[in-house]
């Protein structure tokens, strides 16, 4: 009881300081000459306000406290420490209050790294910034108040939803949330560079920083949802092309362009436009996808059960920034007449270029695919849904040329340039064609698209490891990056192609025999855990002369009273083979699946090369 | 007269227009073949005719249908004023039980006989597809 009004009045006092945070900031921003200390100060104090208002709700959620709404909702006595802890952030109330957190140590930390800019950039920063924060404050205390009381106190809550109780989705929002959240950061600070007419080679350089750190969590978070989707539904898959996992590639492709262009801002001081368009765009599909997410407008089957009225507010709370944003851009945004706009067809800005359409093809494709369904449904109240079809049909085609720019690009120079060494760069692309025809000649489906694709994969996977082994550490962290999306691409197409799938239903002691499998349903066993009571089946599964035990569970958990399956997956350099069981009431039948997934630890690798080129990009910027 | 830049210009934009054009026509025409309606059981006994594409249909689990052999699932789909009966060979969410609401993709083999490839799987025991909901309601 106590610590739910610590944390409630922590918000509202969280609130109340942005008041003199305004205040100060346009009282300084046409005083002095630096930056008055005060707007710091005041900054750290809600900071940590906030840090305690989420605290507050981590020691109610430990100490089970029910006169808690949230808490009540999302915890249970028996539940295990760690998942209690990361309930916190696994419900609505929680997660925005860490977006909260998030926006408030972003600014903060913008504030002390950013000494050597201009004040009034700084301060405009601060404002936009402060916008976005007080919209979230008076969201969180009006429609989503993680403490709200209840009276008479249950003794027991409703538990958190168990699929949610996993180590990799414990820490998979905050993750997520970093990279998202990290966008309002470039929103605010390219909002005021474009007041301040400050878009510069100086300040790229600097949001270069804050864009890296966004695109290198935004990676991750995606990584790790990826993987917990792959081993928890027990569908098999890492990508569903699922509005809500549709919601999250989004601001990627957006970033990831922004990224690459930011760059050619850096060291052309060209293309600035497009920079600010960016960068509004990604903060946009970034608060739009928790919008998306938390409204229930989206029919997807990740779908938690949430509050249409929430929406509402976002919504509105959206279109304000869009229209800020296109306010400020329009107003204040004068083209730079001294650009040196012009570049010959053969550079490296042109290949950066075609390469940001092509991502905003993309993008534009998967906007379609997730928001069509909802048109339709407003506009005609017809209810429909867009499959996988549609965005490999739209997507894989053009990755083809995404490919062989990736691979050519880097071998350019700025403004102009020759092919350096085209008889080499053209041997390398010969070859790798004529390897991917090789590998996939036996496989008859779509030979001539898997080998053109495959091969311009492996082009650029050819021409990245060329340079790695060349250049030594003169764009590290580009190559590093490159060379992972080209293994994500090859380790995808290869898993696609090569994957096999049985699915049928076994009694315990029967066995299902094919030309390839024999699975043997040998033995069911119970037991016992804290939350839950587990069956474990244990099979036997013969290919060829090998065999292998696995051993998939069913968990029936206490409250809420749900089952899931647990997979089990054996991972090797290779392959993985996956089973899972599921059961269906009253039958003594259990539905097995059983899979075997080629490459599959390879992709979560090549994930991680292309967060790791981030990485040595952005301490490499911090040495110098 | 025009100069060689304003030409240059000219053409580009109108290169950017017509790969835009085409751009447009190509996502939708590939929308129009990739979407998938959803029908409830009422909704499917209006069919007029019944075609070869995809749909889903959703509804609740009629108690005490369902019934599994070695391949296959057999069960039905209630909307409580019609049904429709569904059989399904593949993986089965954890949440698909008697009585609770499904969602199934596949196709109509006629207005009583469904045959579905996939279920859809739920994260949330009280979440109800949106779809399912309203085709309750409108009963």
């Amino acid at each position: 009881m106590i610590y739910s009004s610590i944390g409630y009045y922590a918000l509202i006092l969280g609130l109340i300081v942005s008041f003199p945070i305004f205040f100060f900031s346009i009282k300084n921003f046409r005083d002095s000459k630096i930056l008055d200390s005060k707007i710091i100060s005041f900054s750290f104090i809600q900071l940590l306000l906030v840090i305690l208002s989420f605290f507050v709700l981590i020691i109610s959620f430990v100490y089970s406290d029910f006169t808690n709404e949230t808490v009540l909702n999302n915890s249970h006595t028996t539940k295990p420490l760690f998942y209690k802890i990361s309930g916190t952030w696994g419900n609505h109330e929680g997660s925005l209050l860490l977006w909260l957190l998030v926006l408030n140590l972003f600014i903060f930390v913008f504030l002390l790294e950013s000494r050597n800019m201009l004040k009034n950039y700084r301060i405009l920063t601060v404002l936009f910034q402060q916008i976005i924060i007080i919209g979230f404050f008076i969201f969180l205390i009006d429609s989503s108040n993680p403490f709200n009381y209840v009276f008479p106190p249950p003794d027991e809550g409703l538990g958190l939803n168990p699929i949610l109780q996993d180590p990799v989705l414990a820490i998979h929002p905050p993750i997520l949330y970093l990279g998202y959240v990290g966008s309002s950061i470039i929103l605010s600070s390219a909002l005021a560079a474009t007041t301040m007419n400050y878009i510069s080679k100086v300040w790229a350089t600097h949001i270069k920083k804050w864009i890296l750190i966004s695109w290198i969590f935004l990676t991750l978070g995606i990584l790790l949802g990826s993987i917990w989707a792959y081993y928890e539904l027990g569908w098999g898959g890492f990508w569903f092309w699922d509005p809500v996992e549709n919601v999250s590639l989004m601001p990627w492709l957006a970033l990831t362009a922004l990224l690459h262009c930011v760059l050619v801002l850096e060291k052309r001081s060209t293309l600035s436009s497009w920079v600010i368009i960016l960068s509004i765009t990604t903060f946009i599909l970034s608060m739009g996808g928790t919008f998306l997410v938390r409204s229930g407008i989206l029919n997807s089957v990740h779908t938690f059960a949430s509050d249409p009225e929430r929406g509402v507010f976002i919504l509105s709370f959206l279109f304000l920034l869009v229209f800020i944003s296109l306010f400020v851009f329009f107003i204040f945004h004068k083209s730079n007449k001294q650009e040196p706009v012009s570049f010959s067809f053969l550079s490296k800005e042109t290949s950066i270029l075609i390469n940001n359409w092509l991502m905003m093809y993309f993008l534009s494709v998967v906007l379609i695919g997730t928001i069509y369904p909802i048109f339709l449904d407003v506009v005609s109240s017809e209810q429909i849904s867009v499959g996988p079809p549609f965005y490999h049909k739209l997507i894989i085609p053009f990755l083809i040329p995404f490919l062989i720019f990736m691979a050519i690009g880097p071998q350019l120079r700025w403004i102009k340039s020759e092919l350096n060494g085209k008889l080499q760069l053209m041997c390398l692309m010969i070859i790798s064609f004529l390897i991917s025809y090789l590998i996939l000649k036996n496989f008859g489906n779509n030979l001539l698209i898997n080998t053109v694709l495959i091969g311009s994969a492996f082009y650029l996977f050819l021409i990245t490891i060329r340079d790695l082994l060349k250049k030594k550490s003169q764009n590290l962290s580009q190559n590093i990056s490159h060379l992972g999306f080209s293994l994500l691409i090859l380790s995808i197409l290869f898993n696609n192609i090569f994957s096999s799938e049985i699915i049928t239903n076994l009694k315990v002691g029967e066995t299902f025999k094919n030309e390839k499998f024999k699975i043997k349903f040998d033995n069911l066993r119970k037991f016992q855990d804290k939350n839950y009571i587990s069956f474990k089946g244990y099979f036997l599964i013969e290919e060829g002369t090998t065999s292998e035990k696995l051993e998939p569970e069913l968990r029936v958990y206490n409250q809420p009273n749900i089952i899931t399956s647990e997979a089990d997956i054996k991972t090797t350099f290779l392959s993985d083979k996956f089973i899972t069981m599921n059961t269906v009431q009253n039958n003594e039948h259990f539905n097995i699946r059983y899979q075997v997934k080629p490459f599959m630890l390879w992709i979560w690798i090549s994930v991680l090369l292309i967060s790791l080129g981030g990485t040595v990009s952005f301490f490499k910027r911090k040495k110098l | 007269m025009y100069g060689q830049k304003v030409k240059l210009r000219f053409f580009f934009i109108l290169l950017v227009l017509s790969v835009l054009v085409l751009t447009v026509f190509l996502v939708l025409k590939s929308l129009e073949e990739n979407i998938v309606y959803f029908k409830s059981p009422s909704e499917v006994k209006l069919l007029t005719e019944i075609d070869s594409k995809k749909i889903r249909i959703g509804g609740m689990v009629k108690k005490n249908s369902v019934e599994m052999s070695a391949n296959q699932i057999n069960f039905i789909i209630t909307d409580f004023k019609n049904e429709i009966n569904v059989t399904y060979s593949g993986v089965v969410p954890n949440l698909f039980s008697e009585g609770k609401g499904v969602v199934t993709e596949g196709f109509l083999q006629d207005r009583n006989f469904f045959k579905a490839s996939k279920i859809l799987a739920k994260h949330d025991e009280n979440y109800m597809p949106p779809e399912v909901k309203s085709a309750l309601e409108n009963k």
